[in-house]
């Protein structure tokens, strides 16, 4: 019995939590239900864990979870039924007032409809009840925008008889009754308005954070607020551990046409080893071995903490991974990176090496007198950079070089493809010495390349 | 249906403190997840880190519930051979042999070929049957008589397709085998997977699932924990280690000593007869906490310290 009143609450509840960025299927929400009416609605406590254990499949989730359960639940949705026997639950409490007509009715008596004798009683069980109902009718759940707060503040006074209260109040303005129906509904209207922003807490949180996130991966990183950037951290956080996930394990593919005799004659021996099913040779897809050159001047900077961000977020996916910046001189920054947390690394590898003019020419000179041992021929070579340096001597040949000594070199720019080789660009002379050659000035940019890299096995 | 042991399971209360019987002392979401998995016909997902208990909750739902414990280990290349059924080739192969002289004394009375046909479909029937079936861990499971406790370890070490492949086996309790047909569990087994977040799971898996992260414990549980499982440890040793190990999870270290790092620990003190922790004695032990070499180094110069905390913490631990 009680059970049924309270799967209302229960899909709102589901609402609530999808609106969150929970993933809830249906059939979650199914066991959702199920679980709930197994366990029971008495406890909150035990509901709390019952819920978290059937819709929250990660620890973030869970998290997450516990965070929109407690909003949700403060309301007092429960609180009533919560501590048995104080109150009767909220259920078969008196009539909601929503009903304009009945209000009206006996507003003539000075009365001002039942709402005014909800005030005048202090009965906050009742209002509670009465701000709920005129909510669901109004379809508070629909709530999305801030500025809507006003709009469904409004309707649910109305629909909870404010007109009758309104009119009580101006017909005996000096009555000491009447100065207390005015005191009880400002007070009413606060609480319905702070009642109508927990809803748009509740409801439109995700659907904004979604939105912002997604505009973000499609944001010029340069571009980004200051502000933005724990956010964008996080994202290029969930990005990495998709892919690791994804890639992360030692992975193989067939080699269509070369046989592997033992298995095949293993698989096939209920067949007293003639073999119907062929099974091939298989070969593994190694993990990237990366060298990444990072140019941290200036007009790169903040392309390249993210880069660095994501590449160090990727840690089992990558078989090795060596960082270095430069804008004139080399700095090898593997172990700062490695050592400290990525927040406090970055601002460190850009003191050490960051913010002067580019010299690429000088950096690759650098490379090649202390670390051309680190490539050979599994190594992928990323450099990030526009490929501007100051008009100095580019040094092409050593980036020949270190094609021929590395399996390929990947060549990021953050600039678009058109003003490549414009001015003291020397990018048109760096091309031809790399396999791959892309535009990554987005969030979006970085995940394909590095997608890209991975799926190949780099 | 009456089961014996699906009276164990009446309520969350008893459920906690059954695995407590059988020396497993839970928290509120275990009793839960478990009474949950009974209740609601589902498969528990625990995820938490190395040794804080996954795999031993299986032993003591096994162990309470007085049913069989059927465990699989998942590893790279798993397949369903190994983990469903595999047909007894050898066995199929002799009986064949065997049977020859009689197959041929058989088909050779039949006039025309097409006969002999017929009568071969109704003989090959035979060496397809639960004769020669090898039920492996899973098949195990669901043809238990009375049901059992079915624990897939450490899912995430499998293969992706393996994962897929145990999908209906979690949905329905059933599998099919393609030359007999559909084997359905008449007792659904009570179905435990582990995983130690090598990756991440897929979503088709996590739905089918309830979802348990267990985390390191507390001291107050840690404490009761080494209590049940070492009850040797004297009162005053145990507060002091579980303080020390406590504070150990707060340091930056490579691996975070988990629960059965403590036990292991207090199992040694306990050899050597500690009353208390000293200095000299934590600092030959160490090694039973932590595994990494750069994690002892970074501990030993801070012993004292801790020690001296986690004397002064033992007290009001209860």
């Amino acid at each position: 019995m009680a059970s049924a009143s309270m799967e209302g609450p229960l899909l709102d509840f589901f609402r609530a939590a999808r609106s969150a960025g929970l993933r809830i299927s249906p059939a979650e929400s199914i066991d959702a239900t199920r679980a709930a009416q197994v366990v029971g609605f008495a406890d909150r406590d035990r509901l709390r864990d019952t819920l978290a254990i059937v819709m929250a499949k990660t620890v973030e989730e869970k998290r997450e979870f516990g965070a929109i359960f407690d909003l949700f639940f403060k309301r007092g949705h429960f609180s009533a039924g919560a501590e048995p026997e104080t109150e009767a639950p909220p259920g078969p409490q008196p009539p909601p007032g929503g009903e304009a007509g009945g209000g009206e009715g006996e507003g003539n008596g000075g009365g001002g409809g039942p709402l005014a004798e909800m005030l005048l009683a202090g009965d906050q069980a009742a209002l509670a009840a009465a701000v709920e109902r005129a909510g669901q009718e109004a379809g508070l759940s629909n709530i999305a925008l801030f500025t809507q707060v006003n709009l469904f503040t409004r309707r649910i006074l109305e629909r909870m008889g404010l007109q009758a209260l309104e009119r009580a109040i101006t017909a005996a303005p000096e009555a000491e009754r009447t100065g207390r129906l005015r005191q009880g509904r400002d007070r009413l209207r606060e609480q319905v308005k702070e009642f109508v922003e927990q809803n748009l807490a509740l409801y439109a949180r995700g659907e904004t954070e979604a939105f912002r996130e997604r505009m973000l991966t499609q944001t010029r990183l340069s571009a980004i607020d200051r502000r933005d950037h724990e956010r964008m951290r996080l994202l290029v956080r969930a990005m990495a551990r998709r892919l690791a996930t994804q890639y992360g394990r030692n992975r193989k593919r067939d080699r269509r046409g070369v046989l592997d005799v033992r298995r095949t004659l293993r698989r096939n021996m209920g067949w007293d080893g003639i073999p119907f099913h062929t099974i091939w040779k298989q070969e593994r897809i190694q993990k990237p071995k990366l060298v990444v050159l990072c140019d941290v001047s200036g007009s790169v900077a903040a392309i390249a903490q993210f880069l660095l961000l994501f590449l160090y977020s990727l840690n089992e996916a990558l078989s090795d991974l060596h960082a270095f910046a430069f804008s004139g001189n080399l700095v090898d920054v593997s172990e700062i990176l490695a050592r400290n947390p990525i927040e406090t690394a970055i601002p460190e590898v850009m003191a050490r090496a960051g913010f002067g003019s580019s010299n690429y020419g000088m950096a690759l000179a650098d490379f090649e007198a202390a670390h051309m041992r680190l490539l050979d021929s599994h190594t992928t070579v990323i450099v990030l950079g526009d490929g501007r340096g100051n008009r100095t001597d580019p040094r092409t040949d050593i980036l020949t070089r270190m094609a021929d000594r590395s399996k390929q070199i990947v060549w990021l720019n953050p600039e678009y493809r058109t003003l490549w080789g414009t001015g003291d660009s020397d990018m048109l002379r760096y091309a031809p010495h790399c396999r791959v050659t892309a535009v990554c000035n987005t969030l979006q940019h970085l995940e394909r390349v590095i997608g890209e890299l991975l799926r190949d096995g780099g | 249906m009456s089961i014996a042991w699906h009276g164990l399971l009446s309520s969350i209360d008893a459920t906690e403190a059954g695995l407590q019987g059988a020396g497993y002392i839970a928290n509120r979401q275990i009793s839960t997840a478990l009474y949950l998995a009974h209740h609601l016909r589902k498969p528990i997902l625990v995820e938490g880190p190395a040794g804080v208990g996954k795999t031993e909750l299986a032993k003591a739902a096994a162990s309470w519930l007085g049913l069989s414990l059927i465990r699989m280990q998942c590893y790279e290349g798993l397949d369903e051979s190994k983990a469903l059924y595999e047909w007894k080739y050898g066995k199929q192969l002799l009986y064949t042999q065997i049977l020859k002289d009689r197959l041929g004394s058989v088909l050779g009375e039949e006039p025309g070929m097409e006969a002999a046909m017929r009568r071969l479909h109704g003989v090959s029937d035979l060496f397809f049957s639960e004769e020669f079936l090898e039920p492996r861990p899973l098949l195990r499971a669901l043809r238990e008589p009375g049901g059992a406790v079915l624990l897939i370890d450490e899912v995430d070490k499998a293969d992706q397709e393996f994962e897929a492949f145990l999908l209906e086996l979690l949905s329905d309790y059933q599998v099919s085998i393609p030359e007999i047909g559909t084997v359905k569990a008449d007792i659904a087994p009570i179905v435990l997977l582990t995983s130690n977040s090598m990756r991440d799971l897929g979503d088709a898996l996590k739905r089918r699932c309830l979802h348990l992260h267990i985390g390191l414990p507390d001291a107050r549980l840690e404490a009761r924990i080494i209590a049940s499982r070492v009850p040797d440890a004297a009162e005053d040793l145990r507060r002091q280690l579980v303080a020390f190990v406590q504070q150990l999870r707060g340091l930056d270290l490579k691996k975070l000593p988990s629960v059965s790092e403590t036990i292991d620990w207090a199992r040694v003190l306990v050899l050597l007869h500690a009353a208390q922790l000293d200095h000299a004695m934590v600092r030959d032990t160490l090694n039973v906490l932590l595994k990494f070499e750069s994690d002892i180094e970074a501990v030993q110069p801070q012993i004292a310290d801790l020690l001296l905390k986690a004397k002064r913490e033992a007290v009001p631990v209860r």
